[in-house]
């Protein structure tokens, strides 16, 4: 932690400061408007992507050598919207390297929960962590194999990580 | 509160013609080998095991929801708690995340005594492992052996925490004090003495013929599988996936460290249990490493406004009391911005992803933890095989629940 890296901020910035960066590449190559907004800071690499796009890009950095899923979760960014961002980290083992994927997804309908594809077909380790997210955010995965409550009790009501969630939960 | 906490009813398999063979055994939540409460619920063909469905949540405390609410400093007695065997890991790894947000200098003794501790703590959660899987297995002396040693770790912990297991050792800026004067030396005896106490578990265990035949050829995982269902630490590095953050992508001093990383092809619990048993000499070396090249200095960064003042500062200099009454009664406020810290515990991949908005208290704190993404394996590992060797399996991927849990 002696220096740190530089900060680019947007897309621009990012494919010009990292020109051989084999998952900007990829995506790239896949759909030139497949990275809606790019940053790197702190040494990690940001890819946004849009929420309809999430599998395809994950297939997409995943033949480009990022074989590894490490981690998913989501942010509540209540009451902003998009409410929701799913954070993705993939790693590649032969590259040593880690990257961020983003979706940000909206709450169209208050009643309704949102919806984003799961990527349990490209990597079938993250079905638990899918799982995590639906219990605690309400966000359905749409292809999941088997998506119910993983950590709370199947009978619970509300999802108590969303920010509007009271943190000694409903009285 | 929840209505029905209670189990939900399972739904017994469509009948074919075999499936009136069938058999749904539930294994916990108390069970004592499924160490902590978890669930399985097995689907048995005879002995022969056809699913197995894990349950777990039973000790879900919302740890991730009480971060939102506590300052950066306060996270971290909670992350002990998430894998109450190898806490110093946990603490490494938050503090790193948010030292990272901070663009935090750590003084060198600090990293260096963070890399010994962290390696002790990793002897501490392979101990318990062998003691437990040997005790599964049927080698009850063994768990005994491992305890007397762990005794020696944990009170090397409680030196300099004041704590046996939950130790709160690691700040956010460096260490919570130096360590007691002659604790560099009470290492040093236990490092010398505990080669040999590994040789003498390989003597009970490793040529022994019903441990053996309990363990090799059990519990197979090939490394695309084990690459594909997220399965990381000795049970990936067991599958001859050869990656260990330590070493390819090094936080706190690692790259000054020598030490290899011990793989196996074969993929077995056999496997697993060489691996790990190479792995904690390697864990001896690397602590003697630290121990011989141990630098002087502060075991605190210069950053008056996030890391507390010492005691005597604090009782006898205006500043540094005005710095110690702001930063517990406010906090500090981070940068905004989200990373990910990812290190290697003695299970696998941990990772901390914290993302701020500026304040002092976390917008969001999540925890990946291996057990929770190698317990997606298990199924793949025991399908096929007899219930007995259920046992063998749950052993030789080491389960933490509290970490699966959080």
């Amino acid at each position: 932690m002696t220096s740190q890296p530089p900060t680019l901020s947007g897309k621009q910035a990012v494919v010009e400061g990292l020109p051989d960066h084999p998952a900007i590449k990829a995506l790239d190559g896949w759909n030139s408007q497949a990275i809606t907004d790019a940053r790197f800071d702190f040494g990690e690499l940001t890819l946004t992507v849009a929420p309809t796009a999430i599998r395809d890009a994950c297939v997409a950095v995943q033949k480009a050598g990022y074989n590894f899923f490490e981690d998913m979760t989501a942010v509540d960014w209540f009451p902003a919207s998009p409410r929701f961002q799913l954070s993705y980290h993939i790693l590649s083992f032969s590259r040593k390297e880690r990257i961020r994927l983003r979706a940000m997804l909206a709450q169209s309908d208050p009643a309704a929960e949102p919806t984003i594809d799961s990527i349990v077909p490209v990597w079938p380790g993250a079905n638990y962590f899918e799982r995590e997210v639906f219990d605690l955010f309400g966000i359905r995965f749409a292809g999941h194999p088997d998506l119910r409550r993983i950590l709370m009790p199947d009978d619970w009501e509300g999802y108590p990580l969303r920010k509007d969630y009271p943190v000694e939960g409903y009285r | 509160m929840s209505k029905n906490p209670g189990a939900p009813v399972l739904e017994l398999p469509a009948t074919e013609s075999a499936g009136e063979r069938r058999m749904i055994l539930n294994m916990g939540p108390q069970h004592p080998s499924t160490h902590g409460v978890l669930r399985l619920i097995v689907e048995l063909d005879g002995e022969v095991i056809v699913s197995v469905k894990p349950e777990i949540g039973y000790l879900h405390t919302g740890i991730e929801k009480t971060c939102e609410a506590k300052f950066y400093q306060q996270v971290v007695p909670l992350t002990d708690r998430i894998n109450y065997l190898d806490p110093l890991s946990n603490n490494l790894c938050y503090c790193l995340a948010v030292e990272k947000l901070l663009g935090l200098e750590i003084p060198e003794r600090a990293q260096w005594i963070r890399v010994l501790l962290t390696e002790l703590s990793r002897l501490n959660s392979h101990l318990i492992w062998l003691g437990t899987h040997a005790m599964d297995i049927g080698a009850l002396t063994v768990f005994l052996y491992t305890f007397r040693e762990r005794e020696e770790i944990l009170r090397l912990f409680e030196a300099v925490s004041g704590q046996r297991m939950m130790t709160s050792y690691f700040r956010i800026g460096g260490l919570a004090m130096e360590p007691p004067l002659d604790w560099l030396d009470r290492v040093q005896h236990f490092i010398t003495t505990f080669p040999e106490k590994i040789d003498e578990y390989s003597n009970l265990l490793t040529g022994n013929p019903i441990f053996m035949n309990r363990l090799k050829g059990i519990g197979y995982l090939s490394p695309e599988d084990a690459v594909a269902l997220g399965v990381t630490g000795p049970p990936l590095r067991a599958s001859g996936v050869d990656i260990d953050l330590r070493r390819d992508m090094p936080y706190s001093s690692y790259e000054k460290f020598q030490f290899t990383v011990p793989t196996s092809t074969v993929g077995d619990t056999w496997a697993r249990y060489e691996v790990r048993l190479v792995e904690m000499r390697e864990s001896t070396k690397i602590v003697q490493e630290a121990l011989d090249g141990m630098p002087g200095g502060p075991v605190k960064a210069d950053a008056p406004k996030i890391v507390l003042p010492d005691r005597e500062k604090m009782k006898t200099e205006m500043e540094a009391l005005i710095h110690h009454f702001k930063i517990v009664t406010e906090g500090f406020n981070v940068p905004a911005g989200e990373v990910y810290q990812g290190i290697e515990c003695g299970h696998g991949i941990t990772g901390y992803y914290v993302v701020s908005d500026g304040t002092a208290k976390p917008y969001r704190v999540h925890m990946r933890y291996p057990s929770f993404a190698t317990l997606q394996a298990i199924e793949t590992m025991a399908k096929g095989r007899l219930i007995a060797d259920l046992v063998a399996v749950i052993g030789s991927i080491d389960i933490v629940l509290g970490e699966t849990d959080r």
